[in-house]
């Protein structure tokens, strides 16, 4: 009864919208009056809501331009509300407009979109980027202001301006001198010209640097578009500026990326520079060591769903602990048979990997695993138009570092640290003075093997969680501490830095793979000529 | 142990080495009539795929060989000899390749499937000669022998030893890999080179060519036996010995100690790269996989199990490590490598000596107490 109620007063209220549409005319001024009467055919009347809707002062007018724009916007067919759809398996699920409510998931008949042609379209983006640049979020106008220079016209130019006497955000209000000075360079008047060319001389803009590109154009019999010598001149000279600051950038990029695989290859490295290079032990179960530390993120974050933010933080603890322990663990039961007799120990542990790695298959999963990354590490930091840090790289740059810090002073100030050189020294002589060299064994293995987990923490926010994680790290790691020298840490530092630079320094004219490549070469060619490294270490004891 | 007292004496005072060639002896007569003279429908007929399986073991126990000597003999560790065997698969890939002519999927009767797939109009230098066998039986050798002739020479004269040189080899074979996986290699990149019709104008699919296969592989294995027993029991051998024993002390006494162990590296490289070049056609494809460090590693393992420097003990350990595998990953894929993790652990701290050591220690006892039988 009820819903045949509804039916009837549907149906008198579309011919009441029905009998709007045949007068051509809008009626209310505010959102919610406004907004149903989109579901008109007509376009010219959908242009004057549109122009209504503008001046209304409501948050949600932006988004209902955005998803016309996209042609996100629809109509529900039965009671021809305005919704914002979401596709979802196969159905689309809607919100209303002026409720924010969701109504529920329903089939693709169902809804209409809320047609546009290319004059709305026109619209829409003028009054987007006019509503953009009224926002109070600094960064959206910014961006609101990025998107009007990249389609400059006379309207874009009459917003800018009235804009540029309000601005009160510095960057902003740079963006916009930039947008404005792109105009000024062709203008009549020689000073606001002269300015525009110095204004865009700072700019990294790709329309920055076309703008003045302009200036210095030939025409086909090879004169000069640009009569103002001048100018010409000066326009030049900010090219030639705007060109080498673009190449300091691009140079800042690649060496950015570069410390970032750098800390990458530190992080595994690290551990192994001690087991490896302190110890002498060759663990080539040190990859598995990290994955496993990767899976006690996985673990740590499926344990406490809620709290993202804090359970990466709190797996860099477990991880080491985990991974510690499972050292501690190999060492004790295998290690321990076959010191002095390093390539058994190669093998063994290389059997260790293999076992761990069918464990992580066989107990969680042989598929790769999601490790979500928490809010503050995802995004990016823009510095110029040009380059731009992900936090999430920056973050492990940093943390790799610390972590270095945090190993050395362990090795140069602890007890444990005195001990750990001691026995790599002189095992007799360290035991004659009472150190318990096998505990000190235990531990040191046990802290190369909990620095692995920790790399295994900040690896499962760069790639890809999985069993062979590992495996693909363990060729690089050696690499690295051969490279560096054995036995130290700084050596360590300076081979995955510079492996990692050279590395995306080649990757631009050889490929991803053939960089790799030449690296492993390179270091092959290396060892022959130093075979002890970098750094190598120098005394009695090295021929040993 | 009946075949250690009747076996025949092929090799003087070598007595497993005996067993093995009297092993292999029988085996190339048993193989080939259990496969094409007894019906099908008897209990003792072997199929084709045994017949196959049976020749890939083969030609892993050549590789094992070929370990044994620079590995056992020599005490170098290379991570990196699977390698050698890949290249050598390589090379007689790519004249089984060129055999194809134009019977591909494309029909180009120049260029191989791959290549026209890729848009090649011509084939690359590297290319030519491959369609003549003696050019690529030569290459089979000339490749990996190169390869460890530069490798070794560079390795050797900087007295990289140790666990550095396992490490390069594995570096080696790794970079090897990855430049295989890229299309512009020219080598099929990933999916490699597959699709063989035929070996010097016989069917590559037929029962009488994989037996001819099989036999000469057991050949070639037998061959390898008594050449590299021939190495270690020369002049040259003894020194080898003893630079795996004490190097420095080799070197002041006056001896080379880079020549010889570069000699005894190319001549392993170049046995690895024929039993690479036995593997393929008989597998019937070739891919970047077989650089993989797992292989070259799994290799050792071989090596290991069977027993160190005794050149039989790899021959056995290649069987039983491969026998398990194809076991194993056949009925209880999971746990194979679990398995192989395990032979790597127990291998290295109980069985230093492998089986044969094993079977000497059991032998021992069985002297002190006559009435143990159980050996």
């Amino acid at each position: 009864m009820l819903s045949k109620l509804f039916k009837i007063v549907f149906l008198i209220s579309s011919l009441v919208v029905s009998s709007v549409t045949f007068a051509e005319d809008i009626i209310g001024n505010s959102f919610d009056d406004l907004v149903p009467q989109l579901t008109t055919n007509s376009y010219k009347q959908k242009e004057q809501i549109i122009e209504v809707l503008s001046t209304v002062d409501d948050d949600r007018v932006l988004g209902v331009f955005k998803e016309m724009l996209e042609g996100r916007l629809h109509y529900y067919k039965e009671d021809k509300r305005i919704v914002f759809i979401k596709e979802k398996d196969e159905a689309y699920e809607i919100t209303d407009v002026i409720t924010n409510d969701v109504i529920g998931q329903v089939d693709k008949y169902d809804i209409k979109k809320v047609s546009v042609n290319n004059t709305l379209r026109g619209m829409l983006r003028a009054r987007i980027a006019k509503l953009s640049l009224k926002n109070k979020n600094p960064e959206t106008r910014l961006s609101a202001v990025f998107q009007i220079i990249s389609d400059l016209d006379e309207e874009a130019v009459a917003l800018l301006r009235e804009r540029e006497g309000m601005e009160s955000d510095a960057d902003v209000l740079d963006a916009i001198k930039t947008g404005l000075a792109i105009v000024d360079v062709q203008s009549k008047d020689k000073t606001k010209r002269l300015n525009a060319i110095a204004l865009l001389k700072e700019s990294l803009l790709r329309e920055a640097k076309q703008a003045l590109d302009a200036l210095v154009k030939k025409d086909e019999s090879g004169q000069y578009l640009e009569q103002d010598a001048e100018i010409r001149k000066l326009a030049q000279s900010a090219i030639s500026t705007i060109e080498s600051r673009r190449e300091v950038s691009a140079f800042a990029e690649t060496v950015f990326f570069g410390l970032s695989l750098g800390s990458v290859l530190l992080l595994s490295a690290i551990g192994l520079a001690i087991t490896f290079g302190v110890m002498g032990v060759i663990n080539m179960a040190h990859g598995e060591l990290m994955m496993l530390g990767a899976y006690t993120t996985y673990m740590i974050q499926n344990l406490f769903p809620g709290s993202l933010e804090y359970s990466l933080i709190l797996s860099i603890p477990a991880a080491f602990v985990v991974s510690g322990l499972f050292g501690i663990a190999i060492e004790r039961g295998i290690i321990k048979h076959l010191y002095g007799r390093p390539l058994e120990t190669l093998l063994a542990t290389f059997g260790v990997s293999l076992i761990l790695q069918q464990l992580v298959r066989t107990t969680i999963s042989a598929q790769n695993v999601i490790v979500s990354t928490p809010a503050w590490m995802s995004g990016s930091l823009q510095i110029n138009p040009v380059l731009s840090i992900t936090y999430n790289r920056l973050y492990i740059i940093i943390f790799s570092l610390m972590l270095f810090g945090v190993l050395l002073y362990v090795l140069k100030k602890s007890v444990l640290g005195l001990q750990v050189r001691a026995v790599s020294q002189n095992r007799s002589m360290a035991k004659a003075m009472g150190v318990r060299s096998d505990w000190v064994d235990a531990l040191t293995f046990g802290l190369g093997s909990g620095i692995a987990g920790i790399a295994g923490v900040a690896l499962s926010q760069l790639t890809n969680v999985g069993p062979n994680l590992g495996q693909s790290y363990i060729i690089d790691s050696f690499m690295v501490v051969v490279f560096g020298g054995v036995g130290n840490l700084w050596g360590t530092l300076v081979g995955a830095m510079s492996l990692g630079v050279v590395n995306k320094f080649l990757e631009p004219w050889s490929g991803a793979v053939l960089a790799k490549i030449l690296v492993l070469v390179f270091i092959i060619l290396f060892i022959q000529k130093r075979p002890r490294g970098l750094f190598p270490q120098k005394g009695r004891g090295v021929e040993n | 142990m009946l075949l250690s007292k009747y076996g025949i004496s092929f090799i003087h005072n070598d007595r497993g080495g005996n067993i093995l060639l009297t092993a292999l002896l029988l085996l190339v007569i048993v193989v080939p009539v259990m496969n094409l003279m007894i019906p099908e429908t008897s209990a003792l007929h072997m199929s084709t795929y045994t017949v196959t399986l049976l020749g890939k073991y083969l030609c892993y126990a050549i590789l094992a060989i070929a370990l044994d000597l620079v590995w056992g003999y020599c005490g170098i560790l290379s991570l990196g000899h699977g390698a050698f065997f890949a290249l050598g698969g390589y090379a007689m890939g790519m004249y089984l390749m060129r055999q194809i002519g134009d019977r591909g999927v494309y029909g180009n009767p120049e260029l191989p499937d791959f290549m026209v797939f890729l848009n090649w109009q011509e084939l690359p230098w590297y290319w030519s000669g491959f369609d003549m066998f003696w050019f690529a039986a030569i290459m089979v050798v000339l490749v990996p022998g190169l390869l460890a002739y530069v490798f070794g020479w560079l390795a050797f004269r900087s007295r990289v030893t140790g666990v550095y040189l396992s490490i390069i080899t594995q570096a080696l074979t790794f970079a090897l890999m990855l430049a295989f996986f890229r299309n512009e290699m020219g080598f099929g990149g990933n999916n490699g080179l597959t699709d063989f019709k035929d070996i010097l104008g016989f069917n590559l699919q037929s029962d009488n060519t994989r037996v001819a296969l099989f036999i000469i592989t057991t050949a070639i294995l037998a061959l390898a036996y008594i050449a590299s027993r021939y190495i270690v029991n020369s002049k040259l051998g003894r020194v080898v010995v003893a630079i795996r024993d004490a190097e420095n002390r080799a070197r002041f006494i006056g001896y080379k100690v880079e020549s010889y162990k570069l000699w005894i590296f190319v001549f392993s490289a170049a046995l690895a790269g024929i039993a690479g070049a036995l593997y393929v056609p008989q597998v019937g494809i070739i891919n970047p996989g077989e650089f993989s460090p797992l292989n070259s590693i799994e290799l050792v393992v071989w090596v290991a199990v069977g027993g160190r420097s005794t050149l039989y003990g790899a021959v056995v350990g290649a069987f039983v490590v491969n026998y398990a595998k194809t076991y194993f990953t056949g009925v209880f894929p999971e746990l194979w490598l679990f398995g192989l993790g395990a032979i790597f652990i127990i291998v290295t701290i109980f069985l230093p000596k492998g089986i044969i050591g094993l079977i000497e220690k059991l032998k021992q006892t069985e002297v002190k107490e006559p009435k143990n039988e159980s050996a």
